[in-house]
């Protein structure tokens, strides 16, 4: 670690709404899904904060609203305590050499006409960077230090493997040694040998630049691999946060338990034989999300209460917040499931409930 | 149990052939970069009722293997070689319209993206129907119905609304659904899923996964589940194949692959996945390196490039000598030079790492 942690990013009540429109050839807005609805989390240098959820979350809207590739609805963004969220794009500029992301598709995120070493170094020609040494000879450094052989500097793309074109992401990403990257999605188009290799580089970049990660990722064993605390978001929501050990072995939130339930392990013996909770359905539409609590339609703990007042994010014990009235304990969901008293509610009945639907379309990052 | 013989030639048709066979499938294709062996030399056997995982990485030839057996390669542009059995059949040699009445009645495919096999423009009901009346002689108003039942079978709430609806109108754990009630309409004697869950969210894709399960043990159904993912292998499958390089490299027992492998590939897969069941490693253990092209395979064992045990093997074999698919015990195969007692020693240092994540 370079310096004593201290903290980075700070995001109070973020919201980020998207306009529904009618069809037809005058739209006109006629409601609005609340993709982000009142998120607040914070980050320090060297630290990695795992975003979980499922899609339609609102994990990914989340990531790019902070980054200011969507323009949030309302809320606080502080970037190394700079005010960012209302900031034009022009006044934008300067600050984005101290957060970059990286992007799911090591396919698409990368331009396949400009060569390797014009993709690493577009953020010193962006920004105005002149490298001590030359950008060259600061691109092949980039290079090494990522894993990729620097002849190769003149090479496209396509002459690269999935991994090594996430490295190429990756090498672009830290070119500026930003303090903040946003990893959205980094290792899932990924085989799992190759996951390995770039959750690793990761984690060495880290400790080498104290870089402190937003990961956004679905993958609650690669989130408990490479992440310090754990937020898990459901549908616009935090949910629940938690330290990665205590997120882990003692969550609280009935999702939480759900989540972490249906992952499988990779252990027959484990996996055929231990009690999990099955949720019905799927996430409901963002549109009109359920009344109250966001998931008590597929809660187990679900009570009238949960369908007229909101549950606050509430810090139960220190560094532990939950958002539920009724959280339950590890041992507690153990009791009951052998009990046989775990009683999922079933399938709601509503026609569109995808949240991938055609109805409305996220926009697409500006290129930053 | 699953049998797997390297077989050179063909053999003759035998009245104890097993429910499905594959024998010395080789299947090919010709791009502009050269020619791709996605498969180079498979077979392998499956016993009536059993469910075999089919395990790989991209580019390992797990999805082709499928393919080949529902006869899509050669739609495809694919050269297909090798014999396939099927219940006593040989599908290999039959005509495209002899393969197509075979499909969706013998044998059936769910994929990954549910909107590859469901038709946008038609309601969900129909497409069964249509299904059903492909290779049946039934009434209209018998077939719709049959679809109801089966739209309620497999988990679809308001069956009698849903089935009316649009594909878009459903969400994607309901459109896996119905394509998994269209696969079984016919009571196909062999289902093949590839990555049936790999685009869904982990709470649906556990409700799918007991779904298949379910529907299995109750048609007598055979499985061949494609898949990347080895939580989703341990918790469905009876049997694994582990692909690599368009070659199968490990097989034997779900519980022997996990607790006895003996190809270097399969454990270095087996350590590179971080897992929730076990103390946290501060790194993981990848494999090195990437996969080979398939148009450019090692001439030896195609793993060589990313083994680290190949230098224990005596005069550089592994880069020279294609290693054969060997039994080591009962139903347990393993295509590596390695002696037994050394991989078995290899294994078992692995294990103990990875059981104790000291790493």
């Amino acid at each position: 670690m370079t310096a004593a942690p201290h903290e980075i990013l700070r995001v109070t009540d973020l919201r980020t709404y998207f306009p529904v429109r009618s069809r037809g050839l005058l739209p006109r807005v006629i409601g609005q899904v609340k993709a982000v609805d009142g998120v607040s989390l914070s980050l320090d240098s060297g630290e990695t904060l795992g975003l979980v959820g499922e899609s339609g979350s609102g994990k990914t809207t989340a990531a790019r609203s902070i980054l200011r590739l969507i323009k949030p609805t309302g809320g606080q963004i502080e970037l190394e305590g700079v005010q960012i969220a209302n900031l034009s794009q022009a006044a934008l500029r300067p600050i984005r050499r101290k957060a970059q992301m990286i992007f799911q598709d090591p396919y698409n995120a990368l331009n396949p006409r400009h060569t390797v070493g014009g993709i690493i170094s577009a953020p010193f020609r962006i920004q105005g960077v002149e490298p001590p040494g030359g950008v060259k000879a600061a691109v092949q450094e980039l290079m090494e230090r990522v894993g990729l052989n620097p002849e190769h500097y003149n090479r496209y793309p396509n002459e690269f493997s999935g991994g090594q074109r996430q490295r190429i992401g990756v090498a672009r990403a830290i070119a500026l040694r930003p303090k903040l990257i946003v990893c959205d999605e980094p290792v899932s188009a990924l085989d799992v040998s190759i996951q390995a290799q770039i959750l690793n580089l990761l984690k060495d970049l880290q400790e080498e630049f104290g870089l402190a990660y937003l990961f956004v990722a679905h993958d609650l064993a690669v989130v408990r691999q490479i992440s310090h605390r754990v937020a898990v978001m459901y549908l616009g929501h935090i949910v629940e946060t938690a330290t990665r050990p205590v997120m882990y072995s003692a969550p609280l939130h009935p999702y939480t338990h759900s989540l972490l339930s249906a992952v499988p392990v990779p252990d027959p013996r484990i996996q055929q034989t231990r009690e999990r909770i099955m949720l019905q359905g799927d996430v409901p539409s963002p549109i009109d999300p359920p009344s109250g609590c966001v998931f008590r339609t597929r809660c187990f703990q679900a009570q009238e209460r949960c369908a007229v007042e909101v549950p606050p994010l509430i810090e139960v014990v220190p560094e532990h917040k939950v958002a539920c009235h009724f959280p339950i304990t590890v041992d507690e969901v153990a009791a009951r499931a052998r009990a046989g008293k775990i009683e999922v509610p079933e399938a709601e009945e509503q026609m569109t409930g995808s949240v991938s639907g055609p109805h409305f379309v996220e926009p697409g990052p500006p290129h930053a | 149990m699953i049998n797997v013989e390297e077989r050179e030639g063909s053999a003759e048709p035998s009245p104890e052939r097993p429910f499905l066979s594959i024998e010395n499938l080789f299947v090919s294709f010709n791009t502009e970069d050269g020619v791709v062996r996605a498969i180079d030399g498979v077979s392998l056997s499956l016993e009536r009722g059993r469910t075999l995982a089919v395990v790989g990485e991209s580019g390992s030839g797990k999805s082709v293997t499928a393919q080949a057996i529902m006869g899509l390669v050669r739609s495809m542009g694919g050269h297909v070689s090798g014999e396939i059995w099927l219940d006593g059949q040989e599908l290999n040699g039959l005509q495209p319209e002899e393969v197509q009445a075979l499909r969706g009645s013998e044998m059936a495919m769910i994929f990954q993206d549910p909107m590859s096999s469901l038709h946008p423009f038609y309601r969900v009901g129909d497409q069964i129907v249509e299904a059903i009346l492909a290779h049946r002689k039934i009434g209209k108003a018998a077939a719709r119905k049959e679809t109801l039942e089966m739209l309620k079978h497999v988990g679809i709430p308001a069956a009698e609304r849903r089935i009316d609806a649009y594909p878009h109108q459903l969400s994607g754990g309901m459109r896996q659904r119905v394509m998994i009630g269209m696969a079984l309409i016919n009571s196909p004697q062999l289902l093949i899923a590839d990555e049936p869950t790999t685009a869904l969210d982990v709470t649906v894709q556990a409700q799918i996964l007991e779904l298949i399960s379910t529907l299995k043990e109750e048609f007598g159904t055979t499985v061949i589940l494609i898949t990347h993912d080895l939580g989703i292998v341990a918790d469905v499958a009876d049997d694994v194949a582990v692909m690599y390089g368009g070659r199968l490299v490990e097989v034997g027992q779900t519980s022997t692959i996990y607790e006895a492998p003996e190809m270097p590939y399969t454990l270095g897969l087996l350590s590179s996945i971080p897992r929730m069941d076990r103390e946290l490693p501060k790194r993981l253990d990848p494999i090195r390196g990437n996969p080979p092209s398939p148009i450019n395979l090692p001439p030896g064992c195609v793993f060589q490039p990313r083994c680290n045990y190949s230098d224990r093997v005596a005069n550089g074999a592994c880069l020279s000598v294609r290693p054969e698919l060997l039994p080591t015990a009962p139903g347990h195969l393993v295509r590596c030079h390695l002696p037994a007692e050394e991989r078995q020693q290899i294994s078992a240092d692995v294990r103990r790492i990875l059981a104790g994540a000291q790493r």
